[in-house]
């Protein structure tokens, strides 16, 4: 986990490994990234608006979990966003497979079970 | 660099300025959260506000192309950090709401 980290930040191991490709191929990779941060920062400001536009809920601090749990779930889409461009980065400069990941998955499940379970809740409050 | 129709480093520079765009959205509602009328909160905004001038300082560079490509290098993880480190600011600040 470290040795993933310190490549976060070695851009001379980045350079020295594999050969240079084509200059596109990073560039699309780095767009990639951002689009991964930006997801990243959305769930965030969803988190914080939440906590401030919400009023409060029935169930007791359910208003401040909501929060709290978009806040976590972005900064781990930020941090992983990181990873997965390192090495994509590595692969891309090695002619190797790029690297293959569940978290799109798991993160589309995420949102859409929580998507869900706030129609419930919507439909709930209506008809009860 | 002869001939590129997908006109690639101006899409990437754009992306960077629309990522900035999204750092300041999410500071703006950090400063909203932060201030509630005592030194504390003026103190968290006061964090929040620098934090977003280091994501201006972070994305300025690659945004626009200047700075040397070394450097460069390092706005990859240092903007994913100070996202997870705006997700860490605003817990706080939801926790500090709770008292």
């Amino acid at each position: 986990m470290w040795e993933a980290i310190r490549r976060w930040f070695d851009p001379r191991e980045m350079r020295s490994v594999g050969s240079r490709p084509d200059y596109r191929f990073s560039l699309a990779n780095e767009r990639t990234f951002l689009a991964w941060l930006r997801t990243g920062l959305a769930l965030i400001a969803g988190g914080l608006a939440a906590a401030q536009f919400l009023p409060p809920l029935p169930v007791a601090h359910l208003r401040e979990v909501i929060a709290i749990a978009l806040l976590l779930l972005g900064a781990a889409v930020a941090v992983r966003a990181v990873d997965h461009w390192a090495r994509t980065e590595r692969a891309i400069r090695l002619g190797e497979e790029l690297p293959a990941s569940r978290f799109p998955a798991v993160l589309a499940l995420a949102v859409a079970v929580g998507a869900l379970l706030l129609v419930i809740a919507v439909l709930a409050r209506a008809l009860g | 660099m002869t001939g590129d129709p997908g006109l690639q480093p101006e899409r990437t520079r754009l992306a960077w300025r629309r990522t900035l765009l999204a750092f300041t959205a999410v500071a703006v509602l950090l400063v909203r959260l932060a201030l509630t009328g005592d030194l504390a909160g003026a103190l968290l905004a006061g964090v929040a506000v620098v934090g977003w001038l280091g994501t201006l300082a972070l994305t300025w560079r690659r945004a626009t192309g200047a700075g040397p490509r070394r450097a460069q290098r390092w706005s990859f993880p240092l903007t994913a950090l100070a996202a997870a480190g705006f997700a860490v600011l605003g817990v706080l600040l939801v926790v500090r709401g709770l008292r």
